[in-house]
């Protein structure tokens, strides 16, 4: 397994090592599991209810399969550990964070106080994407706008 | 035309201050350029051969006075007094410094502007009808839908790390004006039997050392999913789309080696997925973006008198004029073509003209077009002559819109690290050749790309040309066929290549042909359709 260097969550990490998605089928109790940019996530989906950790691996940070592979299992309401793990630099923790995941364990540590700013760096966003962020569109339609901009 | 509210102005401020944090840490040395580099071009900013490029967003080509203005007072300030039109109707700067950068994003956020996404693996600029809103014969204005992309495309964290760069286009008239079929995703807003407004998705088009035409994947996407939709064609192919080899990476590559049938199907099953996820807008969102593009408040009875006395003002009408849906009004395009000039290059001084023009005689807006034009959409018929007048006085009013002068041509060896061939040179001296004979040949779309990449659309030339390296010099192929909007289709190589001198001479051999050949009312293109491409081989090598 692989130390998070950022986690938000309150619970207790999971002590098992990820399995791969080839030997987590035939592992029954298995909670954590390792998916590679070539997994399919949706092979997982059956298992979401007993699953406790998902490290999504990126072997380059510009490959961007990941995402889309957290997004579907949150989707399909994976509620355990979702972690970034790999080629993660600064400048990725805020869309991997909107695409779901809550735990990142990078090969290169992070210098924390840049990871602050970026992980509190935008007030608003455009899209609805299951993080639990209302997006701009819906704000709007609440009446919130505050009419024409300032510039 | 669109106005930020204050979240649209918050998220451009954020990604100025973002940018600003990026180039300090990689100045300080704690980013690597590695690293950078997909930070950088998502910001636009290229590094070519001798500088840095910065390619700054025009959303669908809209764009109003004051943010003409501020183009052009950025060539001046942090350029050297010039930009430079593209075919994604944007402006890129050629001499740009690293650490001036944070500062132009942030005199481009002032007005509204940007450079979010116009390079790099992501979702780039949407592109669209230069006429929208103006034209005569389109269903309705297409730029609403094109903004509700914008937002929705804009920073999205599923999409910003694709196989290859992906570029969407948006329009609304069977008169397709902007190749619409050679994007990765083509959206035409049709209107079903039912007599409802939706949208056609055709995907997988594209340039490159790879045309392809896009199919259409599905006839009718209710604007209610018109989101929801294009999130299930970039999931699927963010998933499936080859990471392996970057030149077979675009989802043109998917779609023909997956088959179109089975990427529809995956398509529409990730869509029927998707539609329970809340990640469409309201329609209200659409209605609240629609309102921003009402018409202007045309003068009612506008005369639609036009004294055509003046030789070279009627010449220039019939050229660059074209119809409008007001009764009194034209849209008028100026040429950034002129004879032996830079195709697409405007000086500042001639940007900030056309912005103060465009105030005057256009309801304050312009438009950017893919052929590296600019359009005024709305002039009053009354005013035309002493527009005409103004823009003949900068050099703004050449005559050949859709003539063989009016060249599309990428930067080339001259700016470009990828290019084989320059693009310039060649183009000014085609322009030279034909500047009399043009007006005699008629409409002939002549596009140039110094390299495999087509930025320069050699493809969809009546006549194009690809500059290539050959043995370490540069050589042209020449190209025939090729067309963009409603009949596209692609270009074929006529054989062997030439030099720069020698392409000149096979082009205008080619027009000979045509010109011997024609039947009433046939463009170059029509005749070449018709007549095939031997008599053009016999005449050209023969």
């Amino acid at each position: 397994m692989v130390e998070a260097q950022f986690r938000f969550r309150s619970d207790e990490p999971v002590a098992d090592p990820a399995v791969t998605v080839d030997s987590f089928g035939e592992q029954t109790n298995a909670a954590a599991v390792r998916l590679e940019p070539g997994d399919d996530a949706r092979d997982l989906l059956p298992f979401v209810d007993r699953l406790k950790l998902v490290e999504v691996n990126f072997p380059a940070f510009t490959d961007g399969r990941g995402y889309s592979a957290a997004r579907i299992l949150r989707e399909a309401g994976y509620e355990g550990e979702l972690r970034a793990v790999g080629a993660v630099f600064v400048d990725q923790l805020g869309v991997l964070r909107r695409s779901g995941f809550d735990s990142f364990a990078p090969d290169q540590a992070i210098d924390p106080t840049d990871a602050e700013a970026v992980f509190n760096r935008w007030p608003e966003v455009y899209q609805a994407t299951g993080d639990g962020r209302q997006p701009i569109w819906a704000k709007r339609a609440q009446g919130n706008i505050s009419n024409e901009s300032n510039g | 035309m669109y106005k930020y509210d204050s979240y649209d102005q918050a998220m451009v401020d954020t990604r100025v201050e973002e940018f600003r944090d990026q180039v300090r840490r990689r100045l300080d040395g704690t980013l690597a350029e590695e690293n950078f580099r997909p930070l950088r071009l998502q910001n636009g900013l290229y590094l070519q051969l001798h500088a840095y490029m910065l390619r700054v967003a025009v959303p669908y080509g809209t764009l109003n006075s004051a943010q003409m203005r501020m183009l052009g007072d950025i060539a001046d300030k942090y350029d050297r007094g010039y930009g430079h039109f593209t075919t994604r109707q944007n402006i890129q700067y050629n001499w740009i410094k690293l650490d001036e950068t944070p500062d132009i994003l942030a005199d481009l956020a002032k007005v509204e502007m940007h450079a979010i996404q116009t390079s790099g693996n992501c979702i780039r600029n949407i592109s669209s009808d230069q006429y929208a809103g103006a034209a005569a014969d389109e269903l309705i204005d297409p730029r609403p839908y094109a903004e509700l992309l914008r937002q929705w495309s804009s920073f999205h964290p599923e999409f910003l790390h694709l196989p290859r760069k992906f570029k969407i286009a948006v329009i609304a008239s069977a008169t397709d004006r902007a190749a619409m079929r050679l994007h990765d995703i083509g959206i035409e807003i049709v209107k079903n039997d039912a007599g409802e407004i939706g949208a056609a998705f055709y995907v997988g088009g594209g340039m490159g050392r790879t045309p392809m035409i896009a199919p259409l994947i599905r006839e009718f996407v209710p604007l209610d999913q018109l989101i929801t939709y294009s999130e299930a064609c970039l999931r699927v192919y963010n998933r499936h789309g080859r990471r392996d080899n970057k030149y077979k990476a675009r989802i043109k590559i998917l779609v023909h080696e997956m088959g179109k049938d089975e990427y529809t199907r995956q398509v529409e099953e990730e869509f029927a997925h998707l539609l329970n996820q809340g990640i469409e807008p309201p329609l209200a969102e659409l209605e609240r973006i629609k309102a921003h593009f009402v018409d202007p408040a045309y003068e009612a009875g506008a005369s639609d008198d036009l004294d055509r006395s003046d030789p070279d003002f009627a010449l220039w009408v019939d050229r660059n004029c074209h119809a409008h849906k007001q009764a009194g009004y034209v849209i008028a395009t100026v040429s950034l073509k002129p004879v032996g000039g830079i195709p697409g290059d405007a000086s500042a001084d001639q940007i900030r003209l056309m912005a103060d023009l465009a105030k005057e005689y256009s309801f304050d807006e312009l438009r950017v077009t893919h052929a590296q034009n600019i359009v005024f959409p709305h002039v009053r018929k009354a005013d035309l002559y002493a527009l005409w007048q103004k823009l003949a006085a900068a050099d703004l009013a050449t005559a050949n819109l859709d003539l063989i002068g009016d060249i599309i041509a990428c930067p080339g060896l001259d700016y470009c690290s990828l290019a084989n061939a320059r693009s310039i040179p060649l183009a000014q001296k085609l322009s030279e050749r034909f500047v009399d004979k043009q007006e005699e040949i008629g409409e002939l779309k002549l596009k140039i790309s110094g390299c495999i990449n087509a930025c320069g659309h050699h493809h969809a030339g009546h006549i194009g040309i690809l500059g290539v390296d050959r043995k370490g010099t540069e050589n042209y192929q020449l190209l025939l066929g090729g067309c963009e909007g409603a009949d596209t289709s692609l270009g074929k190589i006529t054989g062997p290549g030439f030099d720069e001198n020698g392409i000149v001479d096979a082009v205008e051999k080619a027009t000979e042909v045509y010109l011997a050949k024609r039947e009433d009312g046939e463009r170059f293109l029509d005749t070449y359709r018709r007549i095939g491409v031997d008599p053009f081989k016999e005449a050209i090598y023969g």
